[in-house]
Formats: C-alpha cells, sequence, structure tokens
C-alpha cells in the first residue's frame, strides 16, 4: 500500500508542478489537462485513506464538471497572448516561497496539534450512509449555509452575464 | 489467488465487450438496412457475419492521416480517452451471480453508481479535446455541443437515480431475501446501499419488484438521458452530419476513427448495462428459480447469459430508436434537459420521499 502512497502523492505534486509551471507549453488546455491528472491522483490518495465517497466526489465535481467548464471557457475565449508569455522566473521563485511559507505554517501547526498522535490508525472510518446522516442531523446549519453562498454566487452570475437585468 | 481471478474477470469482460462491441457495429448496419427496407452487409461470410474483421481490418490498414495542422499530442490521446470511460463503467456492474464460489462483478464497490457517475463524467474529455486538437471549426462546434450536452444530462441523469437508492435504502432488504446463511446473504456480504448488488437483490424476487415498474419516471429519464450521453439520435448534435461534416471527428481517419467509433457502441453497451441493473432486475429472472443466485455452475452461467440478452434488448432499443426519430434541434435539447427533466427528477425525488414517509407511518 505504502508503494501506491508515493506513486499518487508523487503524482499529484508533478502534475500540480506541471499546471502551474510547465517549461514544455504554455498552452492553458495542457495545464487544465493537468489539474485534471493532479484531482485523479488526488482521488487516488483518498482510496488509500479508504474515503471513498469523497473520492468519488472529487472526480465527479473537479474533474467530470468545474473541470469541463474552465476548458469551455479557455477554448471560447482567445488566449494565445498567455501561450506566447515567457516564463516568469522571478515569479516561479516568488511562488516557491510562498507556497514554502505556507507548507511551513501548515507542518507547525499540524505538530501542535494533539489530535494527530491521538489517531491510532491513518485510515478514515465511517460509510456513505454515516457521512449523509451526519451531514444532514448533526451539521445541517453549515451545509445549508454553504448552499446558500452557491445560491448567492449563481444570482451573481446571472446579474453580471445579463447585462439588461441591471 | 484474488488478485489472479480478478485478472481473469478483466479479460474476460474486455474480451466479451470488445466481441459485442464488433458485432453491434453488424447489428446496427443490419437492422439500419432492415428498417429502410435493404439488404445491408450480407457478402463477408454467411449473413455478413465475418464483416466486423473484414471492417477491423480495413481501419488497421488505412493510412492513418495527421492534418499538419491540428494540435498533436491532444489529437493522439483523445481517442484512448474516449474509449477508457466506457470500458471502466463496467468494473462495478454485476453480470452474473456466482460461478463456483467466485461472484460475478470485477470491484464490488460500496460506492457502486457514483463511482459510475465519476467514469461516465470523465468521457467527456475525449470529445472536448478531439474538438479542439482538431483546430478547425466544424469539429470545435461539435466537441462544444457535446460537452455541454453531456454536462446538462448528467444533472438529469444523477438525479434520476436518487429514488431508486432511497427504496433500496429502506431497511430489512436481506431479512425479505431469506435472511442470513442464505445464498443471498453469501451475495451481499459487505455491501452498503450505493452498491450495485443491493439493486439487483431489490428487484429479483418478483417482476413487479424491477424498478422500472416502481420508478417508471426515473426510468423514462434515465433512458433519455443515456441517449443523450452517449450521442445517439436523435441527440447526436454533436456530429449532425447536415450541419458539422462529422463533428469533432471529421480529421480523424483509420484507426483512430475507429476507436470513435468503437467507443460510442461501447458506452452503448455500458448504458445498456447499468439500465438493466437498475431497472430491468440485473442478471435476475423471477420465475423458474432464476432469482437467487446461483449454487450450481449452470445456474451461473444461465445468469450470465441472462444479463447478456437482457442488455441485448436494450441496444436493440437503442438501434430501433436510432432509425426510427429525427434530430433535435440544439435549443430543445437544452430545454428538454434543464425545463423539462430537471425539475421532474425533482419532483420524483419529493414524491418517493413522501410516499415512503407515509409508508413508515408519519415517523421521522
Amino acid at each position: 500500500m505504502d508503494i501506491f502512497f508515493y506513486l499518487f502523492a508523487a503524482l499529484t505534486l508533478i502534475c500540480g508542478l506541471l499546471v502551474v509551471a510547465n517549461p514544455f507549453s504554455r498552452n492553458p488546455v495542457t495545464s487544465a489537462m493537468f489539474l485534471v491528472l493532479t484531482i485523479l491522483s488526488m482521488a487516488g490518495l483518498f482510496v488509500l485513506l479508504n474515503a471513498f465517497f469523497l473520492a468519488a466526489v472529487q472526480v465527479i465535481v473537479y474533474a467530470g464538471a468545474v473541470i469541463v467548464l474552465y476548458l469551455f471557457v479557455i477554448m471560447l475565449l482567445d488566449l494565445g497572448a498567455d501561450e506566447r508569455r515567457r516564463l516568469n522566473k522571478a515569479m516561479v521563485g516568488l511562488s516557491f516561497l510562498g507556497v514554502g511559507l505556507l507548507a511551513f505554517v501548515l507542518v507547525s501547526s499540524i505538530g501542535q496539534s494533539e489530535a494527530v498522535g491521538a489517531l491510532s490508525s491513518p485510515r478514515l472510518q465511517g460509510t456513505t450512509e454515516k457521512l449523509g446522516k451526519a451531514l444532514f442531523s448533526d451539521y445541517v446549519l453549515p451545509f445549508e449555509v454553504v448552499s446558500v453562498v452557491l445560491l448567492v454566487a449563481m444570482v451573481g452570475i446571472i446579474l453580471l452575464s445579463k447585462r439588461d437585468l441591471k | 489467488m484474488d488478485l489472479v481471478s480478478t485478472m481473469v474477470k478483466i479479460s474476460g469482460v474486455v474480451g466479451v465487450l470488445l466481441l459485442v462491441v464488433a458485432y453491434m457495429v453488424l447489428a446496427e448496419r443490419r437492422i439500419s438496412a432492415w428498417a429502410q427496407d435493404r439488404m445491408g452487409p450480407n457478402r463477408v461470410g454467411p449473413w455478413g457475419l465475418i464483416q466486423p474483421i473484414a471492417d477491423g481490418l480495413k481501419f488497421l490498414l488505412k493510412e492513418d492521416f495527421t492534418p499538419n495542422y491540428v494540435k498533436q499530442p491532444f489529437f493522439w490521446i483523445a481517442p484512448a480517452i474516449t474509449i477508457v470511460p466506457a470500458l471502466m463503467v463496467f468494473a462495478v456492474l454485476p453480470f452474473g451471480s456466482f460461478l463456483g464460489s467466485q461472484k460475478m462483478v470485477i470491484a464490488d464497490l460500496n460506492i457502486g453508481v457514483l463511482y459510475t457517475f465519476g467514469i461516465v463524467s470523465l468521457g467527456v474529455y475525449g470529445i472536448v479535446l478531439a474538438g479542439y486538437a482538431a483546430n478547425s471549426k466544424y469539429p470545435f462546434l461539435g466537441g462544444i455541443r457535446s460537452s455541454a450536452q453531456i454536462i446538462s444530462y448528467e444533472i438529469a441523469m444523477g438525479m434520476s437515480v436518487v429514488p431508486i437508492f432511497m427504496l433500496i435504502g429502506e431497511p430489512g432488504l436481506l431479512k425479505s431475501l431469506g435472511g442470513e446463511g442464505g445464498a443471498w446473504a453469501k451475495f451481499l456480504a459487505g455491501t452498503e446501499g450505493l452498491n450495485f448488488s443491493r439493486v439487483v437483490a431489490y428487484q429479483a424476487e418478483s417482476l413487479f419488484n424491477w424498478l422500472i415498474f416502481k420508478q417508471p419516471l426515473a426510468f423514462l429519464i434515465f433512458l433519455v438521458a443515456a441517449f443523450a450521453e452517449t450521442n445517439r439520435l436523435p441527440f447526436d448534435l454533436p456530429e449532425a452530419e447536415t450541419e458539422l461534416v462529422a463533428g469533432y471527428h471529421t480529421e480523424y481517419s483509420s484507426m483512430k476513427f475507429a476507436l470513435f467509433f468503437l467507443a460510442e457502441y461501447a458506452n452503448m453497451i455500458a448504458a445498456s448495462g447499468l439500465l438493466v441493473t437498475l431497472f430491468l432486475g440485473g442478471w435476475s429472472l423471477p420465475f423458474l428459480g432464476l432469482d437467487d443466485p446461483a449454487t450450481s455452475v449452470l445456474g451461473g452461467v444461465l445468469h450470465i447469459l441472462i444479463f447478456m440478452a437482457k442488455v441485448f434488448a436494450v441496444m436493440f432499443l437503442f438501434i430501433w430508436v436510432r432509425w426510427t426519430l429525427p434530430r433535435f434541434r440544439y435549443d430543445q435539447l437544452m430545454q428538454l434537459g434543464w425545463k423539462r427533466f430537471v425539475p421532474l427528477a425533482l419532483a420524483n425525488i419529493v414524491i418517493t420521499a413522501f410516499v415512503l414517509w407515509t409508508v413508515a407511518g408519519g415517523q421521522a
């Protein structure tokens, strides 16, 4: 099982890097496709954690819907200028610095929390059924609030795209 | 040992699937000829039965032409991406009960139906990339049309199966099937709510348990959405010949074109397999003792044959509809998906929930 973890982790990192800093192609479609691979490898990591539901939802929502819409937008807009722009070395360095700082904050905060030591097994427990019950009983308020946020985003899009509604 | 039996099952399923795909092309041509009062291909072998081999040879030997304005890497991987999801759907479908001690399903996932929708939603990339890679107008329009169509109908399709799993999720499924220690207990061991084996178990006992009778609306929505997802007439807008030459695969030739062609049929078989498992009782028949998981090898083989026969029946429906109905207009297609099916599917969920709540005596 360890082999699979390293395989998927490496794939996630490499594909993630190729999304933002691909030395061979500046084509936005290529980036989007590498983003799909990143998400599929992350779904693999979820499967290794026994979180099958999360893995499936990750694939359906992100790979199956969100990035398809990205591709739509990329293809319909003319992004020729971005394709010709060279990779800005200073920006790459700065992004590595930013990510490094974020990783430092995350790692040090994980090290300080007590929950990590308390978890005896790294595998997640619980089924889709339990997750659903928890979402609709204990966590029903946050769940509904999230859906309201999505609704607001939808209304905003409609207002922005329909100029004559203003 | 587990790995070996899984490998055997995978090779068996993929082998049979590719064979069926090849012969479905022949069946489509013969049935279309029959529908139009022609002969159809009948020269190669008796009744044209060797025609698929001749077609395959033709595809292999033709020049593999790549126009020099296409986007190379995408042009090459698009056909492969198209056919892979079609084959992967079969990993979770139970195509039989037991053969010896082996359960006739490759991976009995407890998130079966979610896995299927995940894989189906990846199928759109092949078509989008093919349209993009061709770098010319008609394929691009075909690709865009197809992705919009597939995303739209996925929503109706996903919501249409929710009532099914509300019914399956009712407690006491195993008890009504002979309880612990029986063949069903062995078949359903370790399964949970979203598993396809449970859907079959729910429908096995009587004809009126088939979900086509219990959820006719869900069946109708799923069937029409399946036509849209597989780009079949009356929803074949992505490759509408009269408007778009051949849509997203205009620039493809030889084996690359054949992959798109085969993927269409593999997708059809996958959709038929899903329809059979979800609505038509899967591998079971409610009489002659074929409703319980098999205990003998003969019974096991019979169950596999029943599953295949049902899939062929649904495939015939797909072909029959293609040569009967005219094509929709694109705006009609979108209106049907978003303004008719999505509200209907939602209403179906609410009604099913209300009925289940009433049957349970108004208890939460």
